[in-house]
Parts: C-alpha cells; sequence; structure tokens
C-alpha cells in the first residue's frame, strides 16, 4: 500500500485533501500521519525550492571543509552539533576522507562569510583547519535543472 | 465541392475513415488551458542515461546505416531481453527485425504476410491504425467486440463466432490501448488452439507488456505450438519513455522476417541509428527506470478508477497500460457529445471510446500518464460536469 511518505517523495506538491484522496483515507488519517512523520523527525519541515539566481540573488553560498578534533566520547557528535547551530550553516555532514565535517553555508556577502569562517568557526575548540569554497554559478537545484529546464516541448495535446 | 486532384488519390485510401475525432483533436489543440487526458505517450521524459547513450552516439559520429534488420548488437540485447521477460527465444541474426516503432513493423507484418482478400481478425475497440493497416494492406478487417464484463479481455467463442473462411490473421493488444484490457491464460490458451485449429498467423502487439499492474503478462508466443506461428511486436515508446525515438522491433519464424525484411528494406531501409544506440542502453540498463515509472502509474490508475466509480461513471481496474475506459452509458450522451460538452464545460479533453471502434460506444478513454494534481482536478470537473448533465 502507498504511505503518505512515498507520496511525498515523488516530488509532487499536494495538500492534505489532495493526499488524502490519493490515498484514499480521511483527511483526518493524512493529517495524523503527518503528524507522526514530524514527531518521529522523518519529516522535518516544508521548504520550497529556489532558484538561488533569481531568488537569492545577493546571497553568496559556500561549503566549507572542517578539520576537527574527535572527542574520547562521542566523536566528532558534540563538536558538529555545535558547529551546526550557527546560522550562516544551512547543513552539515560528517564526511569520510581527508576532513569531517561539510558545511554548506550562506551569507549576505562575501565578507559576512568570510567573517564567519575566520572569527566564529575556526575559533570554535577543537577545530583544527577549514578550507572554504565559494559558489559561482548554479546548475542543479535539489533535482532541478536550472540551465536546460527539461520541456515538454510540442507533445499534442490528445494522442492515439 | 469536389477538389480535381481527388481523382489522384486511390480508392483504398480514399475509403479511410478520416476518424471523426480528428475535428475533436483540432478543437482540444486550440485549448491549450484545457486538462488533456487525452495523452497517449507517458509524461515521463525518456531516462538520462538512454538520451545520454544518444548524444554520445551523436558526438562519436555514428550517422550512418544500419544492417536493414537493425545493429547486430542490439538484435542480441533484444533477443536476451525477450528471452528473461517473455520465455521466448529467438536467433538474433535470423529472428529479429528493428523497426521504426510498432508501429512500422505492424504495417510490414501485414503487408508482407496477407494477399489482396485475406481476411484479419482483430479485437475491438483498439488502438486506431489497426483497421486502416489492414486495409492499406489491401485486406479485410473483421472486427471482435470486447466488453466492459470481460474487462476487455477476449473472448475466444467470440473469436471463433467471427471467424470467416478467408481470415489468415489474428491480431491481438494485450495489455490494450484504449482498455487496458488483458486476457488471463485460461483464454490464451484457447484462442492458442484455435489458432492452430484454423490455422491463422497471430500478430501479437505487447507493446504494453511491462506496464502490467496485476498477474503476470504471458504472450501468446510462449504457449505450445505459437512461437511458429507468431509475429511477436514490441517497442520501446510506452516501457521506456522513448516515444519520439520512434524504434520498435519484431520477433518471429525465420521466413516471415525474412519477408517483412524485405518490405522493410525497400520502404524503410532501416531504424535510425542513434534511437538503435539509445535502445541498446534501454535495454541494457533501463529496467530500473521502467519499475519506477510503472509504480507511479500503478498508483494514479487506483486513483483515477476510484474516482470515476466514485463518480457513478463505472470503471472496471485496467490490468495494464496507462488508460481508464470509464463507461459514460449513465449520462445518456454518446462519447463524442459527452467528450465536446466536457471540453466546453470543464475544459477536460478525454477521448471518445468510438475513436477505437464502433464497439468503444458509450465508453472514454481517460490517460493518466499524468500528474496527481491533474488527475484530482480532471475528475473533480468532471464530476461537476456528470452533475450537470444529469440536472
Ligand atoms: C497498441 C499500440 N501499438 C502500437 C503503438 C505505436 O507504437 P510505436 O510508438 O512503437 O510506433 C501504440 C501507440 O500508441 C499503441 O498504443
Amino acid at each position: 500500500m502507498t504511505t503518505v511518505l512515498q507520496l511525498l517523495l515523488e516530488g509532487e506538491r499536494l495538500d492534505t485533501a489532495q493526499l488524502a484522496s490519493i490515498l484514499n483515507q480521511s483527511e483526518a488519517e493524512v493529517s495524523a500521519e503527518l503528524e507522526r512523520l514530524q514527531a518521529e523527525h522523518i519529516l522535518l519541515g516544508w521548504r520550497p525550492v529556489f532558484n538561488p539566481e533569481r531568488a537569492q540573488g545577493e546571497l553568496v553560498r559556500a561549503v566549507i571543509e572542517v578539520r576537527i578534533s574527535p572527542e574520547r566520547e562521542g566523536g566528532f557528535d558534540r563538536l558538529a552539533a555545535r558547529i551546526s547551530q550557527f546560522d550562516a550553516v544551512e547543513s552539515c555532514y560528517l564526511m569520510s576522507g581527508a576532513y569531517d565535517l561539510l558545511l554548506f553555508a550562506k551569507g549576505k556577502d562575501l565578507r559576512e562569510v568570510a567573517t564567519f569562517v575566520s572569527e566564529r568557526l575556526a575559533s570554535v575548540e577543537g577545530v583544527l583547519s577549514t578550507a572554504t569554497h565559494f559558489m559561482l554559478r548554479a546548475y542543479k537545484e535539489q533535482g532541478h535543472l536550472l540551465l536546460s529546464p527539461t520541456e515538454s516541448g510540442d507533445k499534442p495535446a490528445v494522442s492515439p | 465541392m469536389s477538389d480535381p486532384s481527388q481523382q489522384f488519390v486511390a480508392d483504398h485510401v480514399k475509403g479511410l475513415p478520416r476518424s471523426g475525432i480528428r475535428d475533436f483533436f483540432a478543437i482540444v489543440a486550440k485549448m491549450p488551458q484545457a486538462i488533456s487526458l487525452g495523452i497517449g505517450e507517458p509524461d515521463f521524459v525518456t531516462p538520462w542515461h538512454i538520451r545520454e547513450a544518444a548524444i554520445f552516439a551523436l558526438e562519436k559520429g555514428i550517422t550512418s546505416y544500419t544492417d536493414n534488420l537493425g545493429l547486430l548488437r542490439l538484435r542480441r540485447e533484444i533477443s536476451s531481453y525477450v528471452e528473461n521477460n517473455f520465455g521466448l527465444s529467438y536467433h538474433p541474426e535470423r529472428e529479429v527485425l528493428v523497426a521504426v516503432g510498432v508501429s512500422e513493423a505492424l504495417d510490414i507484418a501485414l503487408r508482407a504476410v496477407l494477399n489482396p482478400g485475406d481476411k484479419v481478425l482483430y479485437h475491438e475497440p483498439c488502438y486506431v491504425s489497426y483497421s486502416p493497416s489492414i486495409v492499406l494492406a489491401h485486406a479485410k478487417p473483421i472486427a471482435v467486440a470486447t466488453s466492459a464484463k470481460d474487462a476487455f479481455g477476449i473472448d475466444p467463442e467470440a473469436v471463433a463466432k467471427a471467424w470467416e473462411p478467408g481470415c489468415k490473421v489474428l491480431m491481438l493488444n494485450f495489455p490494450t490501448n484504449p482498455t487496458g484490457g488483458v486476457t488471463e491464460r485460461a483464454k490464451l490458451e484457447q484462442l492458442a488452439r484455435f489458432a492452430v485449429e484454423k490455422d491463422l498467423l497471430v500478430i501479437s502487439d505487447e507493446i504494453y507488456s511491462e506496464l502490467t499492474f496485476e498477474g503476470e503478462h504471458t504472450s501468446i508466443a510462449s504457449l505450445p505450438g505459437m512461437q511458429e506461428r507468431t509475429i511477436f511486436l514490441h517497442g520501446f515508446s510506452k516501457a521506456f519513455a522513448m516515444t519520439g525515438f520512434r524504434i520498435g522491433y519484431a520477433c518471429g519464424p525465420q521466413v516471415l522476417i525474412e519477408a517483412m525484411m524485405k518490405v522493410h528494406q525497400y520502404s524503410m531501409l532501416c531504424a535510425p541509428i542513434l534511437s538503435q544506440e539509445a535502445a541498446i542502453e534501454a535495454l541494457k540498463n533501463g529496467t530500473p527506470a521502467v519499475e519506477q515509472m510503472k509504480e507511479a502509474y500503478h498508483r494514479r490508475r487506483d486513483l483515477i478508477v476510484r474516482r470515476f466509480n466514485e463518480i457513478g461513471l463505472d470503471c472496471h481496474s485496467p490490468k495494464g497500460s496507462f488508460y481508464a475506459f470509464p463507461s459514460i452509458e449513465k449520462t445518456g450522451l454518446s462519447s463524442i457529445d459527452f467528450c465536446k460538452g466536457l471540453l466546453e464545460a470543464e475544459e477536460v479533453a478525454v477521448v471518445p471510446g468510438t475513436a477505437f471502434g464502433e464497439s468503444g460506444a458509450g465508453f472514454v478513454r481517460a490517460s493518466f500518464s499524468t500528474s496527481y494534481e491533474r488527475i484530482l482536478e480532471a475528475t473533480n470537473r468532471i464530476e461537476r460536469y456528470v452533475e450537470a448533465v444529469k440536472g
């Protein structure tokens, strides 16, 4: 049986009533399921996907590689959680390889991101080094092609 | 007012119906804002890895003709795909022909085997080109009606009843466009015995077979004694979402493939090489994408069928394809009037059942190859329209 989660993962924007209709459930059942998904931190929130070039043109985005020293208890978790708290950090992941944390960060201009890295991030105790890469241009945003969006072309409205 | 050029048109072409629904299509074409459930092709674009294979081939300068039968690499892939998925074994060098879609494969199969005046049995409602293709091969189409009470599967007794001396070919298409009908194995076996008894050649168009939602798809060619009297047609348009590539294939006994190859070689030469390259990639690596699309169609099917039944338009659940075929009998309207009225009142396009043969009267075809949102909105509008019509 199809679940609310499966439908959401398909990525079409649907409200509760529509989800209910597709799944042949009541709206109350769908709402309860959405609440459960949120309560269990499976569904974290709802966010529109923007073309960063068009919607947030002035915003500067960067990825930052961070090396940190693991701790005797909890490994990287405490420091990672702490670094994640900064508003400038949009996402934070623990990686295998040459560095430990990968941050996706944003700021209103270059200086703001630079200040964040040098004054906030690098000064956190346990941070060993950082390497910041500024994003120049977006080509694909969360599954959406920006430069060559798929077009339906001249597909006829009715075909045999 | 007859145009003097009329005299040059061949009689059997003049005689082909201009298909009443062309006028209907023309109206729809002028209403881009309408929600269309009239589309007979996937709403997905071809999976990227397949498109990429075509681009790569083009970049490499692969722009030539191919062997008339198609690239041997492709025929090998087809041969193993058909073996794995249908349990049929065909020799890639002699028993497989790559064509420009199932459309061409069907046309050359008919032209290769029919003599003027031969008769062809086929089930109706069916794909729009069946009857005209038979006529264009100078043969006589004999329609066998299928009905909602059998979920549009074929009734072997009805076929036996429709048979008359001179019948040479039986054409089958399961799952069926426009009804989504399939035929259970026991009935297929009965049909196979009938084909043997009457010495019929079967042309089986299995283009929707991957999109079978319930039960296993069985090819009639895999039944005892059938492979030697069956031309198996399949293609990439539906399951792999490759309609624009225009590529399909036929598998059959060497003698028949050879005969088809003659027609193909003099009329088409070969299928486009870039599409053949894309098809190789589709067969090698396309199955996960096909599965994913099938799941999406499955969910949409459940939704649209339920909505039609809620609205009061009786609709069987199609076991395959991406078409629902609800009855509109309760509205008291003819198929074409229902469709025109719906388009006018609610700007929703569905295709009149009669477009697929007389036995489609009282039904419409609604494709669910579109988004949930559109299916929901379209069925809400149909509901409003049906209420208004019932008064
Ligand atoms: C039953 C059936 N056969 C054949 C075709 C044509 O397929 P192709 O694109 O391979 O020519 C279609 C397309 O709608 C179809 O529905």
